[in-house]
């Protein structure tokens, strides 16, 4: 079976291009659906017969505390990931350079943490957090988000250390480094780039976080994003807020992709780290 | 998380042995080394003790507790829930038990689809990526967006999408009412989270494609061997390990989807409910002994596929092979996974 | 128990069977008022009013979505992590018994509220085991829209009084070339709260009952199966359309406003919107109502309407208990009322000759109203509306027979009457 050479290459093109709809036009059409007049949002045309931002208006409108939902996510998820990078950091330091025992079983423990269904530790932490008077508050937030954000930050770091190599460090020590200073001096710069990819992604699954936000928070002021837009009453006041929704849902991933577009080489390489290279 | 977050990423560099085998034997660690492990490892293990491995034992703690009910005398709920054993567990195979199963199964068939579905899809968009040379970076860029909304916000798209004036309905000149109980319901969920997570797969796929050494190819063309039998003898062995841990992650994470159905379908619906569903659902009505249990159950359910995954398919996890080089890999090392 | 629990309401000793400290209503300053979508639009203003006399008081209105069982839900997860954010509860008038009996609500001075001068119906729908929990603020009641205009064409003179003629009717309707492809009736049917009002609705209108006084369960009936068969065979036939199935309130509103159905089962709140000149309404003017069809007769409404309550968790209370004064009062309904279409609370104003001849389905609410039906009232109220909603709709979708549904239904309804 062969294909000749101008056949093959249209062939792929259609492929490519049936790859890039795939992906793009369920997003394409979340943003038609935004910029489309309330009236009209049951138009199935494929592009606004005309262009409103009136449903922009009326999430950004103060009744409806979007921004500040937005700025809650970028608190909580940005703290978490903050935190969750600099413990993983000495961790996955310790695995992937220090010898002890019990290193797999610990290694393995941890990875396993990231199995756990949230549900199953939601109602206990819900409890404590209510004795505590935590509720509504970032803390109860970005604490149990640590439950999958750590183990996902010690994983990608481990693989980034055990990838570079171990000489450097060994020739710092040799020149009179410490193990702390090789460790600062040469590890950290070099692993930047990993830690960066590293913390872009654990941004992202903490940013995408809604179980938690949904149990921990009933205050406007502060709710996440992806809460306040499942519980958008609609700033219309009559009609189904689809169109507020499509728009509130707009901005929520819009600095998701945007970053993602930055970075796009870094995150393919951090979520596919030593195979790509 | 159930599908609030993506797995973490698959270390696919290293095949060494499973999860749980046994394992040969290490050069003694120094004493100080210890020490120091100790103290680097120390908060993580801190952390993830408060906030896993305490709630989950007042959990099974929970579990063993009913409902409160009224106090005839003032007409208000008790305070504390009545010592009912292991009745939440044995419920399940009671009168009450066929929400339980219905769950179950519900969590099980989602998972079973979704995750082959995204498996055939996504290594048809890796071999497609594969293959590009034009245009890669765009193909890349727009991959990663749906991996990037999300699942909250996705459930709201797609809850638009199949509204029953939507597109989808418009595009396929139907009238179904997707988001009524039935099994469109089910399809609909499915497609949604096909479509946010097969991507991710194929990325993982593709990574794995990419060290695949061209001369192996030319070695086949040589014998003869055409595309089909070049994808079914090279390309899937070599990339099996890669596939393997992505499948097990979009497995485990599936097995607790939550937000999807919940925004997407809603609450209480018998089509699509999942156990991470039911679980959040009694808590919500205070019944925090069957929520309890419910979330045990659905705990031991992904501890025993992942348990499946690592002894069976050989899918190697932890991925902490120091010696292993980056691209020795395809090499016939792989041996001792598929021992297990 | 239930039986235990109701003889004990009737014996209506106030105060004496409460054990828990009495709440003490202390602290003022700015509290919120937590309640549905406001689909009229005319709780803003009222609130406006009240934050212009009281500075130092302010309300903030926490509005949560339509659907009312995601109101219930998060009202509870208020309650249950103890959050202050939420102040005064709009409770729909059947949570009452669900929220006295975890104390998620504080019980409430009564002589602190005109009840005599409301419609005593809609004042038990407030209290648990004899005493006040929550305020009624408003009342509703299902009422039959109907497009006169169409009616009248194809000869009808009176709106239906039966299903059946109902039926008929819309045959008739149908047979007009502007009525081509119209639907002849809707409801809420979708899998949430409103399905258990509409199957209370069709149950009740049939003769049947789903509670009796104490509590305890009935669906298992001849004439409830009537009224499920009406819903059942109304779908099969395609009286009510496919679509209906996944309709809320507004959604079939939509379609009414629309022009695009006949015959429709909407609270009052639609009435003004629907009869909106700006274009929004296709059928303003052309539209009247009439009380619910039933088997043989008018049937009967659910009982409706919204309960202000305390939340126990909240602060501010004496300032809480001053605003629920102001707004379930007869004055404020009046307002209300001049805005939007609702179902005052207070006797008077449905005698009231401005309002009645402004709203002409004052007089037929009221009828409605004092024969209305509870929905069940009892403390699990979660998971009775969970399995009504659970059989009705597998009846309606026909993957179950309705008597089999019905069977089942009564079954899951003994299990947490029994306890």
């Amino acid at each position: 079976m062969t294909l000749s050479p101008a056949l093959r290459k249209w062939l792929l093109y259609a492929g490519v291009a049936a790859v890039v709809a795939y992906c793009l036009a369920p997003f394409y059409w979340m943003l038609v659906s935004s910029l489309r007049r309330t009236s009209d949002i049951f138009d199935n045309s494929p592009f606004p017969t005309r262009i409103s931002f009136e449903n922009y208006l009326a999430v950004l409108d103060p009744s409806q505390s979007f921004t500040r939902a937005l700025l809650n996510s970028v608190v909580v998820a940005g703290i978490t990931t903050v935190l969750a990078l600099i413990l993983a950091t000495f961790t996955a330091y310790a695995m992937a350079r220090l010898e002890f025992r019990l290193k797999r079983l610990v290694l393995t423990l941890i990875i396993a943490t990231s199995m756990f269904p949230v549900v199953s530790i939601m109602v206990p932490l819900l409890k404590m957090f209510v004795d505590m008077g935590w509720i509504n508050t970032y803390q109860a937030m970005i604490v149990p988000s640590m439950s999958f954000t750590l183990p996902l930050a010690v994983w990608n770091l481990t693989a980034f250390f055990r990838q570079m190599p171990r000489e450097l460090e060994h020739a710092a020590m040799v020149d009179g480094c410490t193990r702390g200073q090789a460790f600062r001096k040469v590890i950290i710069p070099l692993a930047a780039p990993g830690m960066f990819t590293t913390a872009i992604i654990t941004f992202i699954a903490a940013w995408n976080e809604f179980l938690i936000a949904l149990s921990m928070t009933n205050k406007a002021e502060m709710q996440t994003a992806p809460v306040a837009i499942s519980k958008f009453s609609g700033a219309t006041q009559f009609e189904t807020p689809f169109g507020s929704q499509m728009a509130a849902g707009v901005l929520v991933t819009i600095p998701l992709v945007i970053v993602v577009l930055l970075f796009q080489r870094r995150i393919v390489a951090g979520l596919t780290a030593g195979a790509a290279k | 998380m159930v599908t609030t977050h993506n797995p973490p990423a698959p270390r696919m560099a290293t095949a060494p042995p499973g999860l749980s085998r046994p394992r040969r034997r290490r050069p003694r660690a120094t004493a100080g080394s210890g020490r120091l492990a100790a103290l680097l490892i120390s908060p993580t293990l801190l952390v993830l003790t408060v906030v896993v491995l305490y709630p989950t034992i007042v959990a099974l703690k929970d579990s063993l507790f009913g409902t409160a009910g009224i106090d005839p005398k003032t007409g208000f709920v008790r305070d504390t829930d009545p010592f009912v054993g292991a009745e939440n567990y044995t419920a399940i195979f009671g009168d009450a038990g066929a929400r339980f199963w219905n769950a179950f199964w519900n969590t099980t068939f989602l998972t079973f689809t979704t995750v082959a579905l995204e498996t055939v899809i996504g290594v048809a968009m890796a071999l497609i990526m594969h293959r590009a040379f034009q245009g890669r970076a765009l193909v890349r860029a727009s991959i990663l967006v749906p991996w990037a909304i999300p699942t909250a916000v996705s459930g709201l798209l797609w809850r638009w999408i199949f509204n029953s004036d939507g597109i989808a309905n418009a595009l396929t000149g139907r009238h179904v009412l997707w988001t009524t109980e039935g099994f469109h319901a089910k399809a609909a969920v499915i497609i949604a989270d096909v479509w946010k997570t097969a991507p991710f797969i194929g990325l993982l796929v593709l990574a794995g494609l990419q060290v695949i050494n061209k001369e192996v190819y030319e070695a086949a063309r040589m014998d003869g061997a055409g595309p089909l039998r070049q994808f079914w003898n090279i390309t899937l062995p070599l990339v099996k390990p890669a596939l393997l841990v992505a499948v097990l992650f979009r497995t485990l994470d599936a097995l607790r989807m939550f937000d999807l159905p919940y925004i997407l379908i809603g609450a209480q619906k018998t089509s699509v409910e999942t156990l991470s569903m039911l679980a959040q659902d009694q808590a919500a009505n205070v019944r925090f002994g069957p929520a309890a249990a419910y979330a045990v159950i659905l705990f031991l359910y992904v501890f025993l596929i992942a348990l499946a995954f690592v002894r069976l398919l050989g899918a190697n996890v932890v991925g902490d092979d120091e010696a292993g080089p980056k691209r020795g890999r395809w090499l016939p090392r792989r041996r001792t996974e598929v021992a297990a | 128990m239930l039986a235990g629990l109701a003889a004990l309401a009737a014996c209506g000793a106030p105060g004496g069977t409460v054990a828990a400290g009495k709440p003490s209503f202390e602290g003022r300053g700015p509290i919120t008022y937590v309640a549905g979508k406001d689909a009229t639009g005319s709780v803003q203003p009222v609130l406006d009013r009240w934050n212009k006399l009281h500075p130092t008081e302010k309300v903030t209105f926490i509005q949560l979505p339509t659907d009312p069982d995601a109101q219930r839900q998060q009202m509870i997860q208020n309650a249950q992590t103890k959050s202050d954010a939420y102040t005064v509860l709009s409770l729909d008038a059947v949570w009452t018994s669900e929220f006295a009996a975890h104390r998620w609500i504080d019980r409430l001075p009564q002589d602190r509220f005109p009840l005599a001068r409301m419609l005593g119906p809609i004042v038990e729908t407030g209290k648990y085991r004899g005493g006040l929990y929550a305020v009624p603020a408003s009342s509703d009641g299902g009422m039959l829209y109907y497009r006169s205009d169409l009616l009248k064409r194809a000869g009808i003179e009176r709106p239906p009084a039966t299903w059946a003629e109902m039926t008929a009717d819309c045959a008739k309707v149908r047979k007009l070339p502007e009525a081509k492809g119209m639907s002849c009736y809707v409801g809420q049917f979708q899998k949430y709260e409103g399905l258990t009002v509409n199957f209370a609705e069709a149950v009740n209108s049939a003769g049947g009952v789903i509670t009796d006084p104490v509590g305890a369960p009935h669906v298992d009936t001849p004439q409830a199966k009537r009224g499920l068969d009406f819903l059942v065979h109304s779908f099969r036939s395609g009286i009510i359309p496919k679509d209906a199935l996944t309709y809320q309130e507004e959604d079939g509103r939509r379609v009414f406003q629309a022009g695009k159905v006949i015959f429709e089962r909407q609270w009052p709140y639609m009435y003004a919107l629907a009869a909106k000149k700006d274009g929004s309404s296709k059928v303003a003017g052309r539209f009247a109502v009439a009380p619910l069809p039933g088997l043989k007769g008018p049937g009967a409404s659910s009982l409706g309407g919204h309960n202000l309550a305390l939340s126990a968790s909240a602060g501010n209370k004496a300032t809480a208990i001053d605003f629920m004064k102001f707004f379930s009062s007869e004055q404020l309904q009046r307002f209300t009322l001049a805005h939007a279409p609702a179902a005052p609370t207070y006797k008077a104003l449905y005698r009231d000759p401005t309002l009645v001849k402004k709203y002409p389905y004052l007089p037929t609410l009221k009828k409605s109203i004092l024969h209305a039906v509870p929905r069940p009232r009892v403390y699990q109220y979660g998971d009775v509306t969970a399995a009504i909603q659970r059989e009705a709709y597998a009846a309606m979708t026909g993957s179950k027979n309705s008597e089999q549904a019905l069977k089942d239904l009564q079954k899951a309804l003994q299990l947490p009457a029994a306890e």
